[in-house]
């Protein structure tokens, strides 16, 4: 009985539609209107803390519209409401096919909130780089990196926003890119990564050894500059957090 | 069983983020924060980083609103794991949700959902809180709800539900004395039987909030200061039980700390007020 209560509470929550059910159900149904109200208003209000940015560029009716399409496929199933926005770019895409720029500005949103929680991790002294064999060290990655390919100009479009200064108009980029977005300390980072960097850092999910990232940047831009690259790259990523560890693996046993 | 949570007697606030920076930077006069439990069962970051800072000043209540411990299809045990990872670091006061349903199946309405007040649900409900409190390594407190509708198969009222529920588990009780008074309004209920009916024993914590008067019903937004018959019945309820664990629970319109403060001192006179009466 409760199960079966539970389960049409829950359709009727998710269609909005025949209660006839529940009424018979409960005394004074004029009461259920308050929890359909509640349900819908606080997954409305949820998706709007979550994406204020993308709500500005598509104004506030445009947004409710994408708010109601998301909320109509896509019923909350995780115990945090915070994860609800996850998937709102599925319904981004359906009714905005040829916005990338949208996309984009979607996933810089809803990453810096997934950042803002992710696992703690300390910066890396000088004392955890002293002696070092790079050719065997493996790079630890910080948790909270996150990175996709960027097509359009949406990171300075969200950037304009933030600093409530003149948006630009949305434009594809001159040159594919990335987005790289991580925390430093408390402190979320988010920038532009040109697309090595950008394949670089990807790589380091397959293949963790520093030496294996020299191999690659030497094959790709020569002996001299693949070097120089690899060793700027691990240097700026040390500095600004991105990787927060260097692991060391035993030598041979002799 | 009897509830082995011991009292607690003092006055606090819910920890919310308008209010981090007085928490963190000066000496707030309360003797206790709730925060609500979800907003920290995350990995890292800047607010677990504050609620630990803040807990080196004040006890702390994990206040749960997605538990659920009405669902018929049991707890969730990724839940439970985030849920006990936080208590063991912050060494809560009390761990706390509601007697309500949010989740079924795969589905969370992230509301709290009304139960029918039967044998099965009690069986239900029993079940889990047995579930949740072994995994968490604690007992638990439940609130009683606001709600908006009641069942016509019910077999007993709610404090009848909630009075068997703590014997049956040893579960405490948070009476959230707003709640009481929405319900009874809503559904027609008398909140001084429903006192009356609730036992003192159990009892480790009392919220106070405020609400709006719909079109029909009274809503529980915990938006507005704390209503005259809320304090009313406040009053009645600490000549019941004592002193205990009392809070403003404000989680909308958050108004500056002097003003919650000072809502929170009319619920120390409202206590002292009964105290010297129930002397003279």
């Amino acid at each position: 009985m409760l199960a079966r209560m539970q389960q049409e509470f829950s359709d009727w929550l998710v269609l909005a539609g025949d209660d006839d059910a529940l009424r018979q159900a409960v005394v004074a149904a004029r009461g259920l209107a308050a929890y359909q109200n509640n349900y819908r208003t606080q997954l409305v209000n949820v998706l709007r803390a979550s994406y204020p940015q993308l709500r500005s560029v598509l104004g506030d009716d445009a947004f409710l519209q994408l708010a109601i399409h998301y909320i109509d496929h896509r019923p909350p199933s995780s115990w945090t409401l915070d994860a609800y926005g996850a998937d709102l770019p599925e319904s981004l895409r359906a009714l905005y096919p040829h916005n990338p720029d949208l996309q984009e500005l979607a996933w810089i949103e809803w990453t810096l909130s997934e950042i803002f929680v992710a696992p703690d991790t300390s910066a890396l002294g000088a004392d955890d780089l002293a002696g070092i064999d790079w050719e065997t060290a493996t790079l630890r990655l910080s948790p909270s990196l996150r990175q996709r390919s960027a097509t359009t100009n949406a990171l300075a479009i969200w950037s304009a926003l933030q600093d409530e200064a003149p948006t630009p108009e949305a434009e594809m980029l001159a040159v594919p890119a990335g987005l790289v977005a991580w925390r430093e300390g408390f402190s979320s980072r988010l920038r532009q990564a040109d697309a090595l960097e950008h394949a670089a850092l990807l790589s380091l999910h397959q293949d963790a050894r520093f030496g294996a990232l020299c191999d690659a940047l030497v094959e790709h831009l020569g002996e001299e500059a693949g070097v120089a690259r690899a060793g700027q790259l691990l240097a700026e990523w040390i500095g600004s957090g991105i990787v927060v560890g260097v692991d060391v693996s035993p030598g041979p046993r002799g | 069983m009897t509830t082995l949570l011991p009292t607690f007697d003092g006055y606090g606030l819910g920890l919310r983020r308008e209010h981090y920076r007085d928490f963190l930077d000066t000496d707030v006069p309360v003797d206790f924060v709730e925060v609500i439990s979800e907003n920290f069962m995350v990995d890292g970051g800047q607010p677990l980083d504050i609620l630990r800072r803040v807990r080196e000043r004040h006890p702390v209540i994990l206040h749960g609103v997605s538990l659920s411990i009405g669902s018929a299809d049991g707890l969730r045990g990724d839940y439970l794991q985030r849920l006990r990872k936080l208590a063991d670091a912050i060494e809560p006061l009390f761990v706390s949700d509601h007697l309500s349903w949010s989740r079924f199946a795969h589905f969370n309405s992230h509301d709290l959902l009304p139960l029918p007040y039967t044998e099965e649900t009690l069986a239900v409900v029993c079940r889990n809180i047995d579930t949740a409190q072994e995994a968490l390594g604690r007992p638990m407190l439940f609130e009683n709800p606001s709600s908006y509708v009641s069942f016509a198969a019910s077999s007993m009222s709610e404090w009848e539900f909630l009075a068997e529920m703590s014997r049956r588990t040893g579960c405490g009780l948070l009476l959230d004395v707003n709640n009481i008074h929405v319900s009874a309004r809503n559904h027609g209920w008398d909140a001084q039987a429903y006192l009356r009916g609730i036992p003192a024993k159990a009892v480790r914590q009392i919220h106070l909030a405020g609400h709006t008067q719909g079109e029909d019903l009274l809503i529980d937004t915990h938006d507005q200061p704390v209503s005259d018959e809320v304090w009313a019945l406040y009053a009645a309820a600490t000549a019941m039980l004592g002193p205990i664990a009392t809070m403003i629970e404000r989680d909308d319109a958050i108004p500056p700390l002097p003003d919650l403060l000072a809502e929170l001192d009319i619920a120390r006179s409202v206590r002292r007020n009964r105290a010297v009466k129930e002397a003279a």
